[in-house]
């Protein structure tokens, strides 16, 4: 029973991490239809720009925040490239945030080396009803509620959020209004960065990451992104958690090398669900 | 108030306005009717800025709104919201006024737009188009798949508008008859020229329009 406890906990804040790059997924595509397949690259500019500022001397906290402020930046590059020409459609862009992935590796060989990073978290643990619960782990569950309620509120309550979601809704009446299309577009980049940066921050200290950890983390993320429908952050929060949970006890039970498989089975399963159920809407439309 | 001389809008290789001169004055009500195809929401979308001229002028004085064809709406936002973002480049968001204007919205606030009714969408369209204070509003296809009932209700509304506020409207149609009798004056577009225009009331007893838009004589008025 302990051991399930604590797969358990280990699951929730593993899900966490999957459900901010999730949100970054899922904000992304609420404001542009572009599926951004350089999400999981976010969180590894972040991790590593951590570990370097971490390195030079800069405290905790801020050298965090600030490995989440260049992370939002690239985020905002990334969209520069995806929609910055106004008219490009969601596919065309899609395929150009694989390409900013594919330089990002580059750009990160050369600056931080092929070699997986790490930094310290914080350290210890909580007895929390006889079941060891690391802090870090605490940590990256608090954060990822803070920030779901912060988008929560944000998209459903202020009037930003809500000119944010117009643009995907229906761009062409969203520019209608006088609301700039492409520059609400950049502004989701941004925050999809952000949210990238902060799941990469909390992250590296658990799992060290390497150039090529984006995988992994777009891969999860997606699954959590698609089980929440690519509509609604919180949605996205409980697929991460579903997500990292389901794993962490195959990988307590069974093996550890099958999570990945399970999290592309998931959504290999999701999306064929819905293709047929769009299938039957479309017959039903005709 | 809306001023448009010798405007050329080209999609590539086809021509989708050429030389098209109209005029909007303060407090105005013009139609701009046409068959299918002919230009009238292109012209729309060059005065919303949407489009790119190729050639021509256009000066709009004061505030313009353009409720498009087929509503446009946000349809996972709730009416309320929808009617909020109308007000994007205006200070004032507050939608209390709309809903005393056309109060069954009021009740329908919190529901999703994209639940709703096609008349009652339009009424969501035509609110949000409302929500930026303009001194000309522009309805293109208001009529379209709405019930003669709805569209009446709406078209009153509209003239009361006009009347009580001095709202300037410019109403686009492919239904010549309904536009033609709400309206003072009226331009008919044809493969994007401007082939006839004057008095709405000279315009419906032309043989020529009745014969190009009215499908001959009399078929069912809204």
């Amino acid at each position: 029973m302990n051991a399930f406890f604590s797969y358990l906990v280990h699951g929730i804040s593993v899900g966490c991490g999957f459900a901010l790059v999730a949100s970054g997924i899922i904000i992304v595509y609420r404001v542009t239809r572009v599926v951004n397949l350089a999400q999981g690259m976010f969180s590894v500019v972040a991790g590593f720009a951590a570990a370097t500022l971490l390195g030079v001397g800069l405290p905790h906290g801020v050298a965090e925040l600030a490995a989440i402020a260049t992370a939002a930046l690239v985020g905002f590059l990334t969209g520069c490239v995806a929609i910055g020409k106004p008219g490009t459609n969601p596919q065309a862009s899609l395929i150009a945030t694989l390409g900013v992935g594919v330089f990002a590796y580059a750009v990160e060989v050369l600056t931080w080396g092929d070699q997986p990073r790490s930094f310290s978290g914080l350290s210890g643990s909580y007895d929390l009803w006889g079941i060891d619960v690391p802090k870090q782990y605490l940590l990256i569950t608090l954060v990822t509620l803070v920030v779901f309620g912060a988008l929560e509120a944000f998209f459903e309550r202020t009037y930003a959020g809500k000119a944010l979601s117009a643009c995907a809704s229906n761009p062409y009446a969203a520019r209608l209004q006088g609301i700039g299309v492409v520059r609400m577009g950049l502004y989701g980049f941004a925050l999809g960065g952000a949210l990238g940066g902060v799941a990469g921050v909390l992250l590296t200290p658990v799992q060290p990451i390497s150039y090529d950890s984006d995988v992994p983390l777009f891969v999860n993320g997606f699954a959590s992104a698609i089980l929440a429908g690519l509509k609604r952050p919180v949605l996205g929060l409980l697929g991460g958690l579903v997500l990292g949970i389901a794993e962490s006890m195959v990988a307590g039970y069974a093996k550890a090398s099958y999570q990945s498989s399970l999290a592309l089975l998931l959504t290999l399963a999701i999306l064929i669900v819905q293709a047929t159920r769009r299938e039957a809407l479309h017959a039903v439309e005709e | 108030m809306i001023q448009v001389e010798s405007l050329s809008v080209q999609y590539g290789a086809a021509t989708a306005l050429d030389g098209v001169s109209l005029s909007v004055r303060a407090g105005e009500k013009v139609a701009l009717i046409g068959a299918n195809g002919a230009g009238k929401s292109t012209l729309l979308n060059a005065l919303s800025g949407i489009v790119a001229k190729k050639a021509g002028t256009i000066r709009i004085d004061g505030r313009w709104a353009h409720v498009p064809e087929g509503r446009q709406l946000f349809p996972e936002l709730s009416v309320d919201d929808n009617l909020r973002l109308g007000a994007f480049r205006v200070s004032d968001r507050n939608p209390a006024w709309i809903y005393e204007i056309l109060p069954e919205l009021a009740r329908l606030r919190r529901q999703r737009a994209g639940s709703l009714s096609g008349g009652q969408q339009q009424m969501v369209a035509i609110g949000r188009g409302l929500m930026a204070r303009p001194d000309v509003l522009a309805i293109d296809e208001m009529s379209l798949g709405l019930a003669p009932i709805i569209v009446q209700q709406l078209a009153a509304q509209l003239m009361r508008l006009n009347s009580e506020r001095g709202l300037a409207l410019l109403l686009v149609e492919q239904s010549a008859r309904l536009a033609l009798s709400l309206c003072d004056r009226a331009y008919v577009l044809e493969t994007g020229r401007v082939v006839a225009q004057g008095a709405a009331a000279e315009l419906l007893d032309s043989p020529f329009v009745e014969r190009a838009y009215l499908g001959g004589p009399l078929e069912a008025s809204p």
